[in-house]
């Protein structure tokens, strides 16, 4: 029995089924946190959010050094796509996070959360991957110029991590902290599910994205042989 | 092995002889560094600490820097030049590592400049200070080369080398701020050390596919 | 034919993103003999060029370049030389990288032999474009390249560099592998031994 490739309409009606799930795990079934109440659920979307970022960028840069390796174009595009996903979900973190803040401590930014102050860090770092590839002309350069600095933004996210670890050691020591949540079995349930529902959901962009990029590339091409 | 190393060479004395021929690089960016720590007295309140003075002095440091590797590649671009260098038998990595070496002597001369000044207006650099100057200048110039070299293939190179380099660089003013002011800068000073590893490897093994198609 | 072709390229296509410059050029040049290339202003003669001696890559077909980046020497359409550094400088400079024996006696030659040896001493910047170009065609010469691509080597030069220019081409022709293209073909028809017409992709 061979087992067909999931559809992108399946996978995607998975991820709204998972998400569904998920806001059920997590508003009724995972326990309210002694310390934090409430808001401590944003956690649950917070964290999903923040790990499919670093996904995205994973994939960029994956992507891209399959594109220095082989020189295959399409790598290309699934690179971009990968970055632009990961810096939405990025954008995402930022938020999500700063609204994490003000529920818990009253403010809407600390540079004491370590994993704030680093998506802070790598939102700068890739929406001027976007500006640099867009200040140059499409073709092979600016494909590995944008590989080239994805590869970079791989490097940047462990080292920018031990630097901001570096600086609230000392530099700005902590005003905030927030314990880990000891989890329970059901909190972790409901983690899990949120988790897959937000990578899936994720998948599901970056796929629909690069399928609107390809068709984009090949209409603009259709029309310039039309053309001439 | 001798022979990438004296293409290294050739091609950093090539950089020095420009300077010195043209000299506009090196006076602007010791005028600017200058100017910049006297606004920075004007810029800081009357009872500030000498922690704080230690972190305008690595603001300093890395716009100083930036000045420098605006003008980085200017001379490769003209008449076409870097083609030529490309085309060469000689590793393009060496191209790279020969400019990197360049901006950095020129950055220590700035430097040169910039700490006595600092020393004078502000507050005394020990020696630990100064080696963490000297390895983050290091890794200003190895990233700073190569994406002021991505810039330069780019429209807009004087607005976007900052927006490039300025995320990459906030590390490096982590570990030398942290090296002047910490009581145990050892850790930050290790920090720099990795730092300058891991990207000076990575632009010396990427700087190829930036330079060619 | 008897010679095996050193420079082969088959269906060749370079497109900048949705843009083609070239599409399915294909031919064949043999060992030792002179390709010239033609066509209107902007068909892509350049994009050839520098293809074929690296400085850009096919999106799509076949190119064999039987030399090493070492033994291929380019004549473009900008000198690539820095303009703050000397002829002198310059050609010294360009000389190490390509590993050239007897470097200063070489280069001695070039610029005598090119009318530039009492201007050895002067940046490029002050120099006119004509003598820019003779020096860009001795930086093209310096490694003594076992294939020349010139890209209108005659365009920048003035009469006498010109004279010059052509002498230096029929020594070459038939010794050294030449691509050449150029707006006077029939300039070159005394050593042209192969033509290639691009027409707009």
């Amino acid at each position: 029995m061979s087992i067909a490739k999931p559809s992108l309409a399946t996978i995607a009606f998975a991820a709204v089924a998972l998400a569904a799930a998920s806001v059920v795990m997590i508003f009724f079934v995972a326990p309210e946190d002694a310390d934090q109440g409430l808001s401590q659920k944003i956690f649950y979307i917070h964290v999903p959010i923040a790990l499919t970022a670093y996904a995205g960028f994973g994939l960029g840069a994956w992507k891209a050094l399959r594109l220095l390796l082989t020189r295959s174009e399409r790598y290309d595009l699934e690179s971009y796509t990968g970055i632009h996903q990961g810096t939405i979900f990025g954008a995402l973190t930022l938020i999500t996070g700063s609204i994490w803040a003000k529920a818990s401590w009253g403010v809407w930014w600390t540079w004491s959360s370590n994993q704030l102050v680093l998506f802070l860090v790598l939102f700068l770092f890739y929406c001027a991957y976007f500006m640099l590839r867009f200040s140059i002309e499409p073709g092979a350069r600016r494909e590995r110029i944008s590989a080239v600095y994805a590869l970079f933004g791989v490097a940047l996210i462990p080292v920018s991590f031990f630097a901001i670890r570096l600086a609230n050691d000392f530099i700005h020591p902590t005003v905030f902290t927030r314990e880990g949540p000891q989890m329970t079995g059901e909190m972790f349930a409901a983690f899990c599910v949120s988790w897959a529902a937000v990578t899936l959901v994720g998948y599901v962009m970056y796929r629909a994205e690069l399928a609107g990029k390809r068709t984009d590339a090949n209409l603009r091409e259709l029309r310039e042989v039309l053309v001439s | 092995m001798t022979t990438y190393f004296g293409d290294v060479a050739a091609l950093a004395r090539k950089d020095l002889r420009l300077e010195l021929r043209a000299r506009d690089t090196l006076p602007a960016m010791a005028l600017f560094v200058l100017a910049t720590l006297v606004v920075f007295h004007f810029a800081l309140p009357g009872d500030a600490s000498d922690d704080a003075a230690y972190g305008l002095l690595w603001v300093a440091l890395v716009f100083t820097a930036l000045l420098g590797l605006t003008r980085a590649w200017v001379p490769e671009g003209e008449s076409g030049a870097l083609d030529g260098l490309v085309l060469a038998p000689s590793d393009r990595s060496a191209i790279w590592l020969a400019k990197t070496l360049a901006t950095l002597a020129f950055l220590f001369v700035a430097e040169l400049v910039a700490l006595p000044a600092f020393a004078l207006f502000f507050a005394g650099l020990d020696a630990v200070a100064l080696l963490g100057v000297a390895l983050a200048s290091i890794g200003i110039c190895a990233v700073g080369s190569m994406v002021s070299a991505m810039a330069a293939a780019a429209r807009g190179r004087e607005v976007l080398l900052p927006l490039l380099f300025l995320p990459l660089v906030i590390p490096l003013v982590v570990g030398g701020v942290g090296s002047s002011i910490s009581p145990e800068p050892g850790t930050y000073l290790g920090f720099l050390g990795l730092y300058d590893v891991v990207f000076a490897i990575l632009s010396w093994a990427a700087f190829e596919y930036v330079v060619t198609e | 034919m008897g010679d095996a072709a050193v420079v082969r390229a088959g269906f060749l296509e370079k497109r900048y993103g949705t843009k083609t410059v070239l599409r399915d050029v294909t031919f064949a040049l043999a060992r030792g003999g002179t390709l010239v290339v033609t066509g209107p202003n902007g068909v892509g003669k350049t994009t050839l060029l520098r293809m074929l001696v690296g400085l850009a890559a096919p999106t799509r077909g076949s190119l064999d370049v039987a030399f090493e980046r070492g033994r291929i020497g380019f004549l473009g359409h900008e000198p690539l030389v820095y303009r703050d550094l000397t002829a002198l400088e310059n050609l010294d400079l360009f000389g190490r990288l390509y590993r050239v024996a007897e470097r200063r006696e070489r280069i001695g030659m070039l610029l005598e032999r090119f009318g530039l040896w009492d201007a050895r001493g002067e940046r490029v910047a002050s120099l006119s474009r004509g003598m820019t170009q003779r020096l860009a065609l001795c930086r093209t010469l310096l490694h003594d390249p076992d294939l020349l691509v010139l890209d209108e080597p005659h365009s920048a030069l003035d009469a006498d560099g010109a004279a010059l220019l052509d002498g230096e081409l029929v020594t070459l022709a038939g010794r050294r592998t030449l691509v050449v293209a150029t707006h006077d073909p029939a300039r070159l028809a005394p050593i042209q031994s192969a033509h290639l017409a691009l027409e707009r992709a």
